[in-house]
């Protein structure tokens, strides 16, 4: 297909379809919309079907639904959208339903603002709705990544039986870059033998349900659940290593924002401060063998995001009291500068030097 | 080989095209492209940008906080982004809308009457090219032949006619710099 | 040798329901799943299960079934029906809470859009699950756990007409609103249930039948006083009929 230039929401689209994704429903909120738009005119192309639902709330049940169908199904909203989504996606969770939905995040909380943010790094990796859940979480940082991260999102979903959020920044959404669409064999993936699409042909009536009244059940149930997150944090972890090897401070920073970093990160070395960056791709499962094995060595650690301090908890978590673990966030849809990262990166290492 | 250029102007001015442009140029001379907007209400009357990085290495940070190169097509956008380019690099003013001079002598500024020109090209739609035209003679980013080669993707078939205009557009662009 | 008189439906499972007694959710159970077995769908059907009493209908009726959010069934039910071949039969099975308050915006945009679902909407005028609370189709002057003193059209407003409401929709291809005071009002209503999946059958869109129920728990008298404060009270307040019957030209 060779190299084609697009805009970031619409890579996501087009790597959805390619990843056999035919369904989609969603409501339009900026700055996401254009993901919206693509849908509309290329699901009927491949046999498909975009339908517009009344809201957000309605968009992920009508993903609910189509995932019970046993289809391949995707929404996708950015931050005050992805809060309505909250219910339908706890109830996706309760009932093992696999779909993929995108959070191209803008500044919060409220109806916030439309510039690009990373302030919803809790709600997708620490829950968002109701009960005892865990959510596979990636953060691509290029629009090329996005087209391989999409085909691993429906992967993952269809594996597992769970939702998987893909998270990524107004910045993400609206920039274009060169992408290539490159063919990759399908994976091996069980049978959706529980799907619910009436039972000619295929035995007994199945149910597709959340509730369980008996405690007992419901316990074995979430059980089976933490098994799951277990098997998803053994298989599912991703990450980038940049320039780690001899590093003395690491940056740690993950999408649009860990471009910027790289951009700093080459000018602190141009000054001889020996910087790297762990860059997380699986936001949950969170990557802490990168921390294992630099926390030894390494004299300090700078979390920086377009948040008031979300991921750095986790850095936190993995790097146990090791060393130092400093923060550099911007809010509100302000974008951190590669000189405010760089001016960072040299107060941790103790000024110029 | 790294150019870092914002171009900047009114809503409608045709400053997202523009950047749209050179990164598909980018692209087909092999080049490592971005193109990133500012979006929002902005980009409603008010002043709107774009940054866009052409480079031999994959792109990195697709924000640019000190231009290598700006390009200011109305006045707002010169007070913004004038002390922002790096020092060493270029100032791109469309002259025909700005009447400002710039204080700095650290970087080169060239003033580009770019509708009086396009007027005498006899269209006044290709005013961005004869910028376009001084630039790349400037910074031989691109080769104006792959400015043409994307015109012809972007620009609908039916708008193809405009194609020899910006042609002659860029050629005259360039030529302020051979003066 | 002893002729059979009764029989149970096919339509659903042999699961003793968990109704109160006098409660008509079991009538229209049976009512459903005799229309589903007669028009020989019910392998071809996916049954939605709401929120609220008949929550676990999903382990009653005989078909595939699918549980959904409060209020989210048409929701839920576009996204099975929409993805599915075309010959699937999709149902949602809804109380008064449930379509008419949580999830009003859902069921209206589902019949706007002329989404080819049948909807079995049960309107028995008060939030049975929770244990009595108003409901939007409570009637005026009714007391319930959150209307204590009666419903007051000052405080808490009006009782809603779901089926009058729908029926100004286009998309709205079959609605009928029924009774099960009686052995007469069964019968009718079993009549439109059938006519409800018909249309669906057909493909002519969005059909609904509105079922008056009883709750003689929460209403707080028994259930022979239930059948009659339905006649008496409800129909009244919600008259029986078809409101709109695209193919029969109303």
């Amino acid at each position: 297909m060779g190299k084609v230039l697009m805009k970031g929401n619409e890579v996501i689209a087009e790597a959805a379809v390619h990843a056999g994704c035919k369904y989609y429903f969603g409501y339009p909120i900026t700055p996401q919309s254009e993901l919206v738009a693509y849908m509309a005119k290329r699901l009927p192309e491949v046999g498909g079907l975009f339908l517009q639902a009344e809201s957000e709330v309605a968009a992920i049940n009508m993903v609910y639904g189509a995932a019970s169908a046993g289809v391949r199904v995707m929404t996708s909203s950015s931050s005050p959208g992805v809060s309505l989504k909250q219910e339908g996606i706890s109830y996706l969770v309760g009932a093992e339903l696999p779909a993929v939905i995108i959070n191209v995040m803008r500044g919060g909380p409220g109806l916030g603002s439309i510039q690009p943010s990373q302030s919803d790094y809790f709600q997708a990796t620490k829950g968002g709705g109701h009960g005892d859940y865990q959510i596979p979480v990636f953060a691509p940082a290029t629009l090329q990544e996005i087209v391989d991260l999409m085909q691993d999102a429906f992967d993952i979903a269809d594996r597992y039986r769970t939702p998987v959020y893909i998270l990524g920044d107004g910045m993400l959404g609206q920039m274009m870059e060169p992408v290539e669409f490159t063919e990759r064999k399908a994976a091996e993936l069980p049978p959706k033998d529980w799907a619910t699409t009436g039972t000619r042909g295929d035995g007994g009536p199945k149910i597709t349900n959340s509730l369980r009244l008996d405690p007992d059940d419901l316990e074995k149930h979430n059980n089976h659940l933490q098994e799951k997150y277990s098997k998803i944090k053994e298989n599912e972890v991703r990450f980038e290593n940049y320039l780690t090897e001899d590093a003395d401070y690491i940056v740690v920073a993950y999408g649009t924002v860990s471009r910027i970093a790289k951009n700093a990160i080459k000018k602190a070395r141009e000054k001889g401060i020996k910087v790297g960056m762990i860059r997380p791709i699986s936001l949950w499962p969170f990557p802490e063998k990168p921390f294992y094995e630099t926390r030894e060595n390494v004299k300090a650690y700078l979390t920086v995001e377009m948040s008031a301090g979300q991921m750095v908890e986790d850095v936190r978590l993995a790097v146990n009291g090791y060393k130092p673990v400093h923060f550099y966030g911007r809010t509100g849809g302000m974008v951190p500068s590669q000189e405010d990262i760089l001016a960072e990166i040299i107060k941790m290492a103790g000024g110029d030097q | 080989m790294l150019h870092e250029i914002i171009i900047a102007g009114f809503g409608g001015q045709g400053v997202m095209s523009m950047g749209q442009l050179l990164a598909y140029s980018g692209m087909h001379e092999d080049k490592q492209v971005s193109w990133l907007p500012s979006y929002g209400p902005e980009q409603r009357g008010g002043t709107a940008n774009c940054s866009v990085i052409i480079s031999d290495e994959p792109v990195g940070s697709p924000v640019i906080s000190h231009p290598s190169v700006a390009i200011v097509l109305n006045k707002p956008s010169f007070d913004k982004f004038e002390p922002l380019v790096s020092p060493g690099g270029i100032l791109i003013v469309n002259s025909s809308l700005v009447d400002k001079k710039s204080s700095r002598d650290d970087i080169t500024v060239i003033e580009v009457p770019a509708s009086e020109i396009a007027n005498e090209i006899g269209e006044p739609k290709v005013a961005n090219s004869v910028i376009l035209g001084t630039f790349l003679k400037l910074t031989n980013a691109v080769s104006p032949d792959s400015i043409i080669e994307a015109l012809k993707k972007v620009l609908p078939e039916r708008r193809h006619n405009l194609i020899p205009a910006n042609k002659v557009a860029l050629e005259k662009g360039a030529e302020l710099i051979n003066k | 040798m002893m002729e059979l008189v009764f029989e149970r439906t096919n339509g659903l499972t042999e699961k003793p329901t968990h109704y109160c007694p006098g409660c008509t959710h079991g009538i229209i159970h049976r009512l459903v799943g005799e229309v589903l077995e007669e028009m020989d769908i019910i392998e071809d059907t996916v049954g939605v299960a709401s929120v609220g009493c008949s929550v676990l209908a999903y382990d009653y009726f005989n078909c595939d079934m699918t549980q959904a959010a409060h209020g989210r069934a048409p929701a839920v039910a576009t996204g099975i029906k929409r993805v599915l071949p075309k010959d699937r039969i999709v149902f949602t099975y809804q109380g008064d809470g449930d379509l008419a308050s949580i999830g009003m915006a859902e069921i209206v945009h589902a019949a706007a859009r002329g989404e080819n679902i049948t909807v079995i909407f049960v309107n028995n005028a008060i939030y049975g699950m929770t244990g009595g609370q108003m409901a939007p189709t409570s009637l005026v002057g009714q007391k319930t756990a959150t209307s204590p003193f009666g419903r007051d059209i000052a405080l808490q407003g009006s009782p809603i007409r779901v089926s009058e409401l729908l029926a100004t929709l286009d998309g709205a291809s079959y609605i009928e609103r029924v009774s099960t005071h009686d052995v007469a009002s069964i019968i009718k209503a079993k009549k439109a249930i059938r006519k409800a999946f018909e249309t669906q059958k057909n493909g002519l869109g969005f059909s609904m039948v509105e079922v008056l129920s009883t709750c003689p728990t929460n209403w707080g008298i028994d259930p022979k006083e239930s059948l009659d404060w339905v006649k008496e009270k409800m129909i009244p307040e919600y008259p029986l009929g078809v409101y709109k019957d695209v193919k029969g030209g109303k």
